[in-house]
């Protein structure tokens, strides 16, 4: 009876947080399938009255938008992958390493990553300018890397220190160079690890805005979010928000498949039998 | 397969102090060695010394006669099994065994098939090749361990503890097992323990370490009948040896129970008369004086004795026999005990009756004391008076 009763208190409880947190994105869902005049009435209904894919047919056709997705895409990927790679051999070095000033470097990662973004955009919208690095794909993956690889390097020296060290040392007596032992042993075993700071770079770059608007000025290298800015339909006066909704679902998808795909990878703990109990 | 020499071994470790002093211990082609002390007493840096995995501060390390103190670990051809086994988690039973041959990278994919289905024959591996070692049970993986390190032919086998992350039960089968194994394969093999049973019956000689130095080296029957010092005679054998005070007064020895005889090859004067002595006798060289055979009672004394507490085992039986120490051998007592990791609450003798006995706790019971036997240890420097020389043996053999 009580157990019953604590059961379904669990429920409710879920189906508001889950309200809560869908809502958003259930109206933008909503309204990229609406056709442009029910957009433009006074009072829209929650749901559409006809049923439509011409905004995404509108958005893909967009050529900027196209631009701009191959740039988020181009960025995004580059920049996950040089920071994870770099990431990974900066906290091995910190995790496995004696050497001076091993704290220090933690404690400037973290401060970086604690910077405000919004305040480095003044002074690298002139460097960026000097440098020639402005509105180029270059100049977007430098300040994402750097905001992103201290969080890289905080998560994967975590998962290194995991990793027992006699395992580096058996490959090392079966015959194995180190840097064979890191490659063949290490980093198998730290993939959890690795893909968690992929996924958490991934985004920030994904997700970026500020920069993104700032330090581009054509489609060269504009990425989708600061894009979306400049939709702007026939009518000054009345933004064309179904369409700008479509944009927006369509950024979210491969935040979703991304997640989707590799929350097991993460979840599942490799290390699990490693040593004994 | 080759014989390891350690000539004069140092480690000195940042702060100064040295893990290993001076050893040098020469291990034989095809012999079994076993490192053995309390914990900190170096065993396992040395060990670690020997497969490459930690640095030499000064000596020589000889690997068939070659010097390898500069060589990385891959280039000693060694093969080592880790006190927490060090399996790779990520790759299949048959992949863990097979890493080291595919990593040499000079031989076929068959002849790497056939190693590994070989080694795992051995082990009885054969139908857990394609699990991972985190669904293993600890034996499993133990064996696992055991195969990586015998696929490939190595100069020599490393141990580092390896049964101490088992039960008691499985333990004592893996340490058969080992033995067998290397008497198959006859190749050099170190193996380090803190298990006093594994040190006695695995190994062809026993290395006994304290505090980085090397105390005696020896097969494990001389190591337990001619221990050099106190520490030794204390560290080998369950239970330990009993100490007690004692004084030599002409040819025979006074005791806190009984005066008994001095063992007959040292009573030529070399045991200093009239000073504090601390005497070593084993628990089982007592005897409950109503059960034992009326020949052996000759060989010793009796005496009489309040034993507190009896523990009857089935084919043996331990009695307690609580004593007052004078104050200079009881702090002697105490820090042998401390260096041992034991805990000495009390100074007691601990005597290993027959179990036909029917003394019962808190009983005075007729005891008899095999004296023959007896060691004679030095309070300061805890050197053993009695230790058998060469010029002994002859002249009992004469006699």
């Amino acid at each position: 009876m009580k157990r019953a009763r604590v059961n379904a208190g669990i429920l409710i409880g879920a189906a508001l947080l889950l309200i809560w947190c869908l809502l958003p994105i259930v109206w933008i869902a909503s309204l990229s399938f609406k056709p442009v005049e029910e957009t433009a009435t006074g009072s829209p209904q929650f749901l559409p009255k006809t049923w439509t894919w011409d905004n995404f047919s509108s958005v893909f056709q967009n050529d900027d938008f196209q631009r701009a997705l191959i740039n988020s895409f181009g960025i995004s990927i580059i920049a996950t992958v040089l920071s994870v790679a770099l990431a990974t051999l900066c906290a091995y070095a910190i995790a496995r390493l004696q050497f001076r000033g091993k704290r220090l470097v933690l404690t400037i990662a973290l401060a970086i990553a604690m910077f405000p973004v919004v305040s480095l955009i003044g002074p690298l919208f002139d460097l960026w300018r000097t440098l020639g690095l402005f509105d180029t794909w270059p100049g977007l993956v430098i300040p994402y890397m750097s905001f992103t690889l201290p969080l890289a390097i905080w998560t994967l020296t975590a998962f290194f220190r995991e990793i027992p060290w006699e395992m580096e040392q058996a490959a090392q007596v079966d015959g194995a160079t180190s840097w064979q032992a890191f490659r063949k042993v290490i980093v198998p075993l730290a993939a959890p690890g690795v893909f968690t700071a992929a996924i958490l770079t991934f985004f920030f770059a994904w997700n970026d805005f500020v920069f993104g608007i700032s330090l581009t000025s054509t489609t060269n290298a504009r990425p989708v979010p600061a894009q979306l800015a400049f939709f702007v339909g026939p009518d000054q006066f009345n933004p064309p928000v179904s369409t700008l909704a479509a944009a927006a679902v369509m950024v979210t998808i491969p935040v979703i498949i991304i997640v989707l795909l590799f929350q097991r990878k993460i979840v599942a703990g490799l290390t699990a039998g490693a040593v004994k109990g | 397969m080759a014989a390891i020499q350690m000539k004069n071994i140092v480690k000195t470790y940042g702060d100064g102090f040295p893990a290993v002093n001076d050893v040098s211990i020469d291990v034989d082609d095809g012999e079994f060695v076993i490192l053995v002390g309390p914990s900190g007493c170096g065993k396992s840096t040395l060990l670690r010394m020997i497969v490459g995995l930690e640095d030499i501060t000064s000596g020589d390390m000889l690997i068939g006669g070659e010097r390898v103190n500069d060589k990385a670990p891959r280039e000693r051809n060694l093969s080592m099994v880790f006190q927490n086994y060090a399996l790779y988690p990520h790759l299949s039973v048959y992949e863990n065994i097979a890493f080291p041959l595919r990593l040499s990278k000079s031989f076929s994919e068959e002849e790497i098939d056939a190693k590994v289905r070989e080694a795992s024959k051995t082990l009885e591996l054969d139908e857990h090749l394609q699990r991972k070692p985190g669904n293993l049970s600890g034996g499993q993986r133990q064996r696992v361990a055991m195969g990586r390190a015998i696929v490939r032919d190595a100069q020599a086998f490393l141990f580092d503890e390896p049964l101490s992350n088992l039960d008691a039960k499985l333990r004592g089968q893996m340490r058969t097992e080992i033995s067998r194994l290397q008497k198959r394969l006859g190749i050099t093999t170190v193996y380090v323990t803190h298990d006093q049973t594994e040190a006695m019956t695995l190994g062809d000689r026993v290395a006994v370490l304290r505090r980085g130095i090397l105390q005696q080296l020896a097969p494990p029957r001389e190591l337990y009948e001619q221990p050099v010092n106190l520490f030794v005679a204390g560290f080998i054998g369950s239970p330990p040896m009993n100490f007690m005070p004692a004084t030599v007064k002409g040819d025979k020895v006074e005791l806190p129970f009984a005066t008994v005889d001095l063992p007959e090859h040292v009573r030529d004067g070399r045991i200093p008369e009239d000073t504090l002595l601390i005497a070593g006798i084993r628990p089982e060289y007592f005897e409950d004086a109503s059960v034992m055979d009326a020949g052996k009672a000759a060989d010793g004394a009796t005496f009489r004795a309040t034993i507190d507490v009896v523990e009857w085992l089935g084919n043996e039986a331990f009695g307690y026999i609580p004593y007052e120490a004078p104050p200079e051998v009881e702090a002697q007592l105490e820090e042998l005990a401390r260096e041992l990791d034991s805990e000495a609450l009390r100074t007691q003798i601990i005597v290993a009756l027959d179990s036909a006995s029917r003394i019962r706790d808190g009983e005075e019971a007729e005891l008899h004391v095999d004296s023959r036997r007896m060691h004679l240890f030095e309070p300061g420097s805890g050197d053993n008076l009695t230790l058998r020389t060469v010029a002994d043996d002859e002249r009992s053999a004469v006699a």
